[in-house]
């Protein structure tokens, strides 16, 4: 009764701070807190503040939860704080966002900032499920989408298929079946078809039939268990080269040498990751000959998938509503804004019309050997389906990919596996049991 | 020279005494504001379920002992505090070793070790890079294709994967404890043994007595007062070990939770729901474990040096006469 | 007489002896410096490579990058890396000369005077020393936003000023080299009990302090824990915060030759503060050594 009470206390508190705050008297003051200055940049380009207007830009790094321990000391906060200390907005990311979505602390895009339904159309709608709470209401919008797809080396398809064009390659690759079938050809040229354990784990996790998490119990989801079972296998068969994400034999696989025939990953992965990668003289231009670079191509790969992502929430009790709304608008609704992120920053953002147009342009990507990837990645996009999101998210997979590569390692069995698994996410989140 | 001292001993003591308080009330002060406070509401929280599921709050209910009941059937606690002690003596044992030595080495007579200053400086300073820094640079030495790795199979002994094995992963946190610490111990044993009156070497050297019957004899009792702060605050460290698991792991004490410690547990339960109740009440048990450790090596430490004293005082005049 | 013979005669036929002793110390002792060395030269060596070589592992030799990490380095301005130095010194001085000036002073109060609480006072601090830092982290940010000192530096030094540890080894270094007669003699001398102890008692002191000072700054140099949790203006930030802030850049802007010049810089400043002490600490002999 009491926790009810506080809770209706809490609610009303926030919603009359909301009202108050749409009154024409707006604050002077704009706090945004992230993790990094990605979305500053961004901002900074494209967006012009109207006079008078400080801009705080609250950043507190990821590492060990730091972020989110800020931001929900400030939130907690905000109903006693002074105007100009409150949070105005904040930005998420996938694997936690749930935990913002469903609160009172973020604030109604279309009913509370006045963003109509058609400025939010044209998004990628996995990008609109993730921040869609349980009453189906829309809580935070994104400038970028994050689809994701095979990205190979040409000459060892070329040697191990015959073929190298990326609508080609995909014939060979359109489901799991015929992604083992390839995998074993692969071994007997000596190639390695993935870099190791974790590689392929969006395409599974992204893909799920159950949420992580169904009444406080975790699940074996039957799309995580497959990407056990495929991943054991391959690692038994030696079809990976049983690295662990991030770690150098990944990025070394890549190389000239690299034994690796691919790599699952959204836009930002070739650009960010491979590119550097491939290298052989990384002081030398990027070009054709310096290492693997252009030799490579995309294809759609056996499922879609996406990778990453950051999302935009405008924080409940902000004193700056009519800002935060046009400022969101601006960033995440505006398509020529959109279409210039393309250019300048080489996101794949998140409006199908420009990307569309993008596609069909002259728009090309040299590491992958001239191709245009755009109209690909527009197609995964649309499939990608992450409606059983939880704010369980973050943990279960940093502990599944954890406790899983011990398995894979053949450390423990895969009962072990389970247990850390559970006895791992159990220590983080009290309140589930298995 | 004891028979009038003592009574004047006495006497001070009736007029100086409040000096001696006087002088505790800043310590005192900061740590009843900044430790105290905070730690008292640790263990009251101890005693309460009170975690956040999200943003929400769950509690503060008051359950009894129900978190350390759950820690002592549930949580395998005993694992954890074993692979934590495991670490701490593989890291310990041959940095106090080393660490004496070297101590012995520099200030031996007879030696004379040239480049001292050289020395003393470089082997403390692995301790000046944070050790985040450190495990990074770990990472991708001891990876699957680093150069250690390159190295073993350049000598014919074979690549090992030193982080998907438990003794792999738990030497190289050792390892990096030893590296990141000797150099710490032995400036602090030096700095003892420097605080040891150098006629009682010389009068030991005239009456005869050889390196190693002047180090047992010497060196080691009138160091036991250090040893023992050595030994301690060692073993709290040790007790309290988490960045350098947390960072070469990922935070995921891998194998198997083999190199998982105690307070990196601690840390799953505060860093992502904010788990004050079982937090606190790990940190009380943690709390008895080391007070419990740490007297008995205390309280074996005094008793020796008691003991040494004596001996202590009857070379002192010795030294003193000649 | 014969007494003085003896020994004499022993050192020569242990003269080879002491040369292979000689010879295996010096190796040893080459070999650790080599070793703590070698990190050095690989964090200086990633400080000029760039970020998809450092990422596919391990060179000896140097990159061509520092230029380009040195560059976007300075012009992120989010991470204004010397105020975040002249931040870590500050604060890291105060904690050095706090910690080590009143845990001086609390060891002298337990080792100088006898009163009735003595044996309680001193007990009770090294149990206080065994409770982790992290258990009452929590707590002490609860009562750090409370009393209003978030985003300030005073929540990071004032603690100092209780320091168990370092009370811990003054008091251990005093049952060594500190006899009550000096004491006694500063009394006779008329000399008050407060600068007794700064005047005679402190100078005594000198290997000890120097020795914890140096612990306690690099200590709070490279402290991450507790100043995340109190500083989030940027302009407040320490070192380690803002190396922090670099690693967990996301993938687009993550950037290891950015991170390894960040922590190169790092070192610096704390390599030159405890070139300064060790110094000290090497010439403390001298300084140290009581007789009688």
């Amino acid at each position: 009764m009491k926790k009810l009470v506080a809770l209706l206390l809490a609610a009303i508190m926030v919603l009359s701070m909301a009202a108050i705050a749409s009154a024409d008297e707006e604050g002077k003051v704009l706090n945004i807190y992230c993790w990094n200055d990605e979305f500053k940049t961004r901002v900074e380009k494209f967006y012009t503040f109207p006079e008078g207007i400080t801009v705080n830009w609250v950043i507190t790094p990821s590492d060990n939860g730091a972020y989110q321990l800020a931001l929900d000391d400030a939130l907690k906060a905000q109903a006693t704080a002074d105007a100009d200390k409150k949070v105005d907005m904040f930005l998420v990311e996938a694997d936690y966002a749930v935990k913002y979505v469903d609160t009172a602390y973020t604030l109604d895009v279309i009913a509370d900032l006045g963003l109509t339904e058609a400025d939010v159309a044209d998004m990628y709608q996995y990008t609109k499920d993730i921040m869609t709470d349980s009453n189906g209401i829309l809580k935070g919008l994104s400038w970028q989408a994050c689809p994701g797809g095979f990205i190979y080396r040409r000459d060892y398809a070329q040697e191990i298929l015959g073929v190298s064009e990326p609508d080609q390659v995909q014939e060979y690759l359109s489901d799991w079946d015929k992604f083992d079938a390839v995998a074993a050809q692969a071994k007997e040229k000596g190639i390695f078809m993935l870099s190791g354990y974790d590689d392929a784990y969006r395409c599974f996790s992204d893909n799920m039939e159950t949420p992580w998490v169904v009444d406080g119990v975790i699940v074996k989801d039957p799309a995580i268990e497959a990407w056990i079972t495929m991943t054991k296998k391959y690692t038994e068969n030696g079809w990976n080269n049983k690295a662990n994400l991030w770690s150098p034999e990944s990025g070394a696989g890549a190389t000239k040498d690299g034994k690796v025939f691919g790599y699952f990953g959204p836009a930002w992965f070739i650009d960010f990751c491979l590119a550097g990668w491939t290298l052989d003289d990384s002081s030398a231009p990027a070009a054709l000959g310096n290492g693997s670079w252009g030799e490579w191509g995309f294809c759609e790969g056996p499922v879609g998938f996406s990778w990453g992502g950051t999302w935009v929430c405008a924080a409940a009790g902000t004193d700056n509503l009519t800002l935060v709304a046009d400022l969101m608008k601006t960033m995440t609704c505006n398509k020529d804004v959109l279409v210039d992120i393309v250019k300048e920053y080489g996101d794949f953002t998140n409006n199908v019309p420009a990307m569309t147009e993008m596609a069909a342009s002259d728009f090309s990507n040299a590491f992958l050997g001239g191709q245009n990837y755009l109209g690909l990645m527009l197609k995964n996009a649309q499939n990608i389906n992450r409606a059983q999101s939880t704010m369980y998210d973050q943990a279960c997979s940093e502990c599944i990919q954890n406790a899983m590569a011990d398995y894979y390692n053949g450390v423990v069995s895969l009962d072990e596996a389970w247990d850390n698994y559970f006895a791992n996410v159990e220590e983080r989140h009290p309140d589930l049991t298995h | 020279m004891s028979a009038v001292s003592q009574p004047a001993l006495k006497r001070k003591s009736i007029s100086y005494s409040k000096w001696g308080y006087i002088f505790l009330i800043p310590f005192f002060t900061a740590f009843i504001i900044f430790t105290l406070i905070p730690l008292a509401n640790t263990f009251y929280n101890s005693f309460f379920e009170n975690y956040a599921k999200g943003l929400e709050d769950v509690g503060p209910n008051y359950i009894g002992f129900q978190n350390y009941v759950k820690i002592f059937t549930k949580e395998s606690l005993d694992k954890y505090l074993l692979n934590t002690l495991i670490m701490w003596i593989l890291g310990f044992v041959p940095q106090i070793v080393v660490s004496l030595l070297l101590a012995v080495w520099f200030t031996d007579l007879n030696l004379k070790i040239k480049g001292q200053g050289f020395f003393k400086t470089v082997i403390y300073m692995p301790n000046l890079i944070m050790a985040s820094s450190f495990a990074m640079l770990f990472f991708v030495l001891f990876s699957d294709a680093g150069p250690i790795n390159s190295l073993l199979e350049t000598l014919g002994i074979g690549k090992y994967r030193f982080l998907t094995y438990a003794p792999g992963t738990r030497g190289l946190v050792a390892l990096m404890n030893f590296m990141m610490w000797f150099g710490n111990t032995t400036i602090l044993l030096m700095s003892g043994v420097m605080g040891i009156d150098t006629a009682l070497y010389e009068a030991s050297q005239i009456d005869g007595a050889n390196g190693w019957q002047t180090f047992w004899r010497i060196t080691i009792p009138l160091l036991r007062p250090i040893m023992a702060y050595t030994l301690i605050t060692s073993m709290i460290g040790g007790l309290q070990m988490f960045d350098v698991p947390q960072i070469l792991t990922k935070g995921s004490g891998t194998p198997n939770r083999m190199s998982m410690t105690v307070i990196m547990k601690l840390n799953n339960y505060l860093g992502t729901s904010y788990n004050y109740g079982m937090g606190g009440a790990l940190s009380v048990i943690m709390f008895v474990i080391t007070a419990i450790l740490s007297l008995l090596v205390f309280r074996a430490l005094t008793r020796e040096s008691r003991e040494n004293a004596k001996q202590r005082k009857a070379l002192a005049k010795g030294g003193v006469r000649l | 007489m014969s007494t003085v013979t003896n020994p004499r005669n022993r050192d020569r036929a242990g003269r080879t002896g002491l040369y292979v002793y000689r010879v295996i110390a010096y190796f040893v002792l080459i070999v650790l410096s080599l070793l703590c060395l070698f990190f050095f030269y690989v964090l200086l060596i990633n400080a000029t490579r760039n970020h998809a070589d450092i990422q596919k592992g391990f060179s000896i030799l140097p990159g061509k990058n520092f230029t380009n990490n040195w560059n976007s380095l300075m012009s992120n301005s989010e991470l204004p890396i010397f105020r975040g130095m002249l931040n870590s010194l500050l604060v890291s001085s105060l904690v050095a000369i706090l910690s080590t000036y009143f845990s001086a002073l609390t060891a002298y109060a337990i080792h100088a005077y006898d009163f009735k609480l003595k044996n309680f006072a001193f007990k009770f601090i090294l149990l206080i020393m065994m409770v982790p830092s992290q258990v009452s982290a929590l707590g002490f940010v609860k009562l750090v936003r409370s009393m209003g000192l978030m985003n300030t530096f005073l929540p990071l030094f004032l603690p100092s000023i209780a320091a168990p540890a370092v009370f811990f080894f003054m008091k251990q270094y005093m049952d060594s080299v500190l006899p009550m007669e000096i004491i006694e003699a500063a009394r006779i001398d008329g000399s008050g009990e407060y600068y007794t102890f700064n005047a005679i008692i402190l100078p005594i002191m000198k290997p000890a302090i120097a020795v914890q000072a140096i612990f306690t700054f690099v200590g709070a140099w490279n402290n991450y824990f507790t100043p995340a949790l109190i500083l989030k203006e940027k302009n407040m930030k320490t070192l380690p915060i803002l190396i922090a802030q670099l690693r967990s850049a996301d993938w687009l802007k993550f950037d290891m030759g950015q991170v390894y010049m960040a922590i190169a810089l790092a070192i610096l400043p704390i390599m030159i503060v405890y070139f300064l002490l060790s110094r000290y600490i090497v010439a403390g002999v001298t300084l140290g050594s009581v007789k009688g």
